[in-house]
């Protein structure tokens, strides 16, 4: 993937697929110690230990259309690639709670990219998710929570068009400048 | 800057929309967000899709996604779903997007060069 954030949209993808009604993704860099840190936790369905176990290997799927599962194994290895790792934590019925550590300055590291249109992707095709964004520098945060949105919107679906494009601006902004990570 | 406060306004603007359209949908957008799809630009293509949207004022399309369908080779790709048919255009990009939702979606007009399957 190019972007980090095309990753992240994938992962997202995934605790969808696993019924998750609530989604945590955080990006932290951490400029001291050179290192990003990209995590989601949800509440989905969770997987087995010995499924966790095998599914960075790209011929562990629970897909019927495709033989093989690309996401994690691409994730993981994007994550080796920059002196870092991908750990996964689940627990079936509770959820899953994925972490990928990458030296921040490496070469190899793709950018975060554009975080605000995988926020607003993953809102529009799924209004009722529970989503909240966190991205840190530092100790500079900005975050980013549907149910705050919610209450303002009292009852108008987060996926209509003057909300998305709200959003979309809103992360954007919220994303640049004291947070910014490239 | 934009602040929270701003969404009472944002709020209106959305309920007028679905004032609008009274509950109904012409047609529905599909784009299929497979890790494949994502790879390919999908994003991409669901941002031009929905800015496309917005600026001709449509409320009345709903979109969605799709996981992986098989056409792995083809992506990104897009449904759409109009008048009782279902047409897939395949190898989207956000330019195609655009013209599938001028041409197709409001006009009507499916645009056979880029199809890759109908039903
Ligand atoms: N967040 C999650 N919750 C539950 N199961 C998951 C989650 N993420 C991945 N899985 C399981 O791991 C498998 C492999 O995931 P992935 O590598 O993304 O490939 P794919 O999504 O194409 O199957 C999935 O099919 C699913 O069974
Ligand atoms: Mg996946």
């Amino acid at each position: 993937m190019r972007e980090l954030s095309m990753h992240i949209l994938d992962l997202a993808q995934n605790s969808i697929a696993a019924g998750a009604s609530r989604l945590e993704i955080e990006v932290a860099a951490d400029t001291n110690a050179d290192r990003l840190v990209i995590s989601l936790q949800d509440n989905g369905r969770g997987m087995a230990p010995d499924f966790v176990s095998r599914v960075k290997d790209p011929f562990v799927t629970t897909r019927t259309t495709r033989r093989v599962g690309l996401g994690i194994p691409m994730f993981d290895a994007a994550a080796r690639a920059c002196d870092g790792r991908l750990a996964i934590q689940s627990s079936p019925g509770k959820g899953t709670y994925l972490a990928a550590t990458f030296k921040l300055s490496h070469i190899d590291r793709a950018p975060l990219g554009d975080i605000a249109s995988t926020i607003v992707t993953i809102i529009a095709v799924n209004p009722d998710l529970h989503l909240r964004y966190t991205q840190r520098v530092d100790d500079k945060a900005f975050i980013f929570d549907t149910d705050e949105l919610k209450t303002q919107l009292d009852g108008v679906p987060l996926n209509e068009g003057p909300v998305l494009k709200w959003i979309g601006e809103y992360v954007k902004q919220g994303t640049s400048e004291e947070t910014e990570i490239n | 800057m934009k602040t929270l406060e701003d969404l009472k306004k944002v709020r209106e603007q959305a309920l007028e929309q679905m004032k609008l359209r009274e509950g109904k949908f012409s047609a529905k957008v599909v784009v299929a967000m497979g890790t494949c799809g994502i790879a390919a630009g999908a994003r991409e293509v669901m941002a031009a899709i929905l800015d496309e949207l917005d600026k001709r004022g449509i409320s009345d399309v709903a979109v969605t996604q799709t996981g992986c369908k098989g056409l792995c080779e083809q992506e990104p790709t897009v449904d759409i779903i109009k008048n009782g048919q279902s047409v897939t255009y395949g190898y989207v990009d956000a330019d195609k997007a655009r013209q599938i939702i001028a041409q197709h979606v409001v006009n009507g007009n499916v645009i056979g060069d880029w199809v890759v399957s109908a039903s």
